[in-house]
């Protein structure tokens, strides 16, 4: 079976005044069709950055690539030309994002967002875009479905009189519009209260498996990647430290990093337990610390560790990237 | 003794377009010892902040009593109160905008003393470098801008500034939420010792239970402008009474895989500007009775030994 997602060795640098940021060092990364993957980490790990790189999101410059490859569904990302990439974004690739009101234009109904959105795809696939009556119900249809009240009511309605949760759903509807094979949702809950937090990852859930769908997840928050998906993927300043089914990386974490990670959490059934931080902060990307990126924060680091980067290797059924993953 | 804060009654309206008004706080009560931490949680919009900005009279009260060290301030001027200020101290959630871009961090630390006339010079120069010793933070920093500080330091920074007056009541508005994970396990250990080196009360906010119990030893929940249920951290997530409450616990995701949450509620929050007749979480609530959508059950003694309030029709008769 081919990957619908192949990320090889994907660098990307940012310049800005101070320098050159290396926010991708690396990327290996490999999505078969119907996985559920999430991406934790913390600000500026590089998560958004990567899932961007996937539908072609970011602005170069100031990125700047340098090196590596992207692929998916065998074709490559990068060489893709206009059309080729309209029909990726939308068809093959459909994003929902932290923030649903800046993705949602205010002054216009969400119906007109909608109609407008439906006929795109229409003359993206070589159609003739359907008219606005037939774009209205197919609109409606898909608002219902995302199990929002009075879905033909919502059609007239403008995105500061919805809640959070609300224009979550149709951008989520909205996304779907394009029967994409690749869902990408970055921190989809973030902004959410925690009640509606709970609506809204079910309702991804359900979509998930209806339309057997290939969810990438990122998101800082190990409970919503460990609600949703089955992989997951830990990223500390542009690298991937740990990758493998999530219940054995939540359960037996190998990577000093992915541990302290689980153990800043606080958890509300261990009482007991209080959250430890990490010590030290996140490095400045502008110098990267040599060898491994997490060795100054690492209480097990040894001198190997500040000299070679660690590869990914496979150890204890997961793959990890740390010289001491079989000592800890 | 008397308590350090004691507020009763207390509400707060904004007007709206067309006559209409938002009772954004609607008949809060709530006491804080000196040196007691009390959490108070809810969601977006249930007025938690509000009653962080009244109890330090940031705005004015439309109605309801707040004593301060014995003294009632909801109708104090800005003179009366400036003595007062010293007092009680605010730690916001976004340390990004709670410093000034263009201040040095010895210029922010300063200020509160530099304002209240407490210290200058050398005095002032010592005092501000023990300030930022206490938060962790090396004197080196003094010169430092907030752009060269990371999030956690910056925070630091804002609570050493607090601190700079010796305050007794510390209201704090969500201070990790901006955080990272691993810096938010610094803050809150921090914040844990720091109350018991200094014997500080804090009002904590926060819309994350798990963080309200690692910080605090009473909990309120609010729902729709009023504490719903009160009570001792122990209590509240062993036994919670509410139905809101449990709502609330059983949407927290633990970090382990393959726990959906369960979707306890349906619906998103009334506005304040219609508070429902009666139980004002009733439209809302799995387990509605006749009575709540005709009485407001109002915050009563949960009976038992532990302090613990509910404010549900159902949890009396259980």
């Amino acid at each position: 079976m081919t990957p619908l997602l192949d990320i090889r060795d994907w660098r990307l640098a940012f310049d800005g005044f101070e320098g050159r940021a290396q926010v991708l060092d690396g990327i290996n990364l490999t999505v078969m069709p119907g996985e559920t993957i999430g991406i934790v980490g913390e600000t500026g790990c590089g998560k958004s950055v990567l899932a961007r790189s996937v539908a072609r999101l970011v602005d170069m410059p100031p990125g700047r690539i340098l090196g590596g490859s992207i692929h998916f569904d065998g074709q490559d990302v990068m060489a893709m030309n206009g059309a080729a990439l309209a029909r990726l974004r939308g068809h093959g690739i459909a994003m929902i994002f932290q923030d649903p009101m800046t993705y949602l234009n205010p002054v216009f109904s969400i119906g007109a967002q909608m109609v407008d959105v439906i006929r795109a795809h229409d003359r993206a696939s070589g159609q003739r875009p359907r008219n606005s009556a037939a774009a209205r119900k197919k609109a409606a249809d898909l608002l219902g479905s995302m199990r929002l009240p009075e879905p033909a009511g919502m059609l007239d309605r403008y995105p500061h009189e919805l809640s959070g949760g609300m224009r979550q759903r149709v951008l989520i509807a909205m996304a779907l519009i394009g029967t994409p094979r690749l869902l990408i949702a970055d921190e989809p809950t973030t902004a959410l209260d925690v009640t509606i937090q709970a609506q809204v990852l079910r309702l991804i859930a359900e979509l998930v498996a209806m339309h057997a769908l290939t969810l990438m997840l990122i998101s800082h928050d190990l409970g919503v990647i460990g609600a949703l998906c089955r992989r997951v993927v830990v990223m500390y300043a542009g690298t991937i430290v740990e990758d493998g089914e999530a219940t054995t990386v939540f359960a037996n974490p190998r990577h000093p990093y992915t541990r302290g990670l689980l153990a800043a959490v606080p958890d509300l059934e261990k009482p007991q337990h209080r959250a430890q931080p990490i010590p030290g902060q996140i490095p400045n990307l502008l110098s990267p610390p040599s060898g491994c990126r997490f060795h100054p924060r690492c209480a097990l680091a040894v001198e190997q560790c500040t000299r070679d980067k660690p590869v990914m290797r496979d150890v204890a059924g997961r793959s990890v990237a740390c010289h001491l993953a079989e000592h800890a | 003794m008397t308590a350090l804060l004691q507020v009763t009654g207390l509400t707060k309206q904004f007007p709206l377009k067309g006559g209409r008004v938002a009772r954004a706080v609607d008949g809060v009560d709530l006491t804080l010892d000196a040196g007691e931490a009390l959490g108070l949680v809810g969601e977006s919009g249930c007025g938690k902040s509000t009653v962080a900005r009244l109890v330090l009279r940031l705005i004015p009260p439309s109605g309801g009593s707040i004593r301060f060290a014995g003294q009632e301030i909801s109708a104090l001027g800005d003179t009366a109160l400036r003595p007062l200020r010293r007092g009680m101290q605010i730690i916001f959630q976004n340390p990004h905008a709670a410093l000034n871009p263009r201040r040095t961090v010895f210029q922010s630390v300063a200020e509160p003393l530099v304002v209240q006339r407490v210290a200058s010079g050398a005095a002032l120069r010592s005092r501000v470098g023990a300030l930022l010793t206490e938060v962790g933070l090396p004197e080196t920093f003094l010169w430092r801008y907030p752009h060269e500080l990371s999030g956690g330091q910056k925070q630091r920074v804002c609570i050493a500034r607090a601190l700079a007056l010796a305050p007794k009541l510390v209201v704090l508005d969500e201070p990790t939420s901006a955080l990272d994970v691993s810096v938010q396990a610094q803050i809150l250990e921090f914040l844990r010792e720091l109350r018991m080196r200094q014997q500080l009360a804090y009002l904590f906010i926060s819309h994350n239970l798990a963080v309200v119990r690692q910080v605090c030893d009473r909990v309120g929940v609010m729902y729709l402008s009023r504490i719903v249920e009160e009570g001792p951290v122990e209590a509240i997530f062993a036994a919670p009474r509410h139905p809101y409450t449990r709502a609330l616990l059983a949407a927290i995701l633990p970090p382990r895989p393959g726990v959906l949450p369960a979707e306890t509620l349906a619906g998103d929050v009334p506005n304040a500007a219609a508070i429902p007749a009666g139980c004002r979480f009733a439209p809302r609530c799995p387990r509605r009775m006749p009575i709540c959508t005709i009485d407001d059950p109002g915050l009563k003694r949960v009976a038992g030994g532990s302090p613990h309030s509910v404010a549900c029709w159902g949890s009396f008769s259980d």
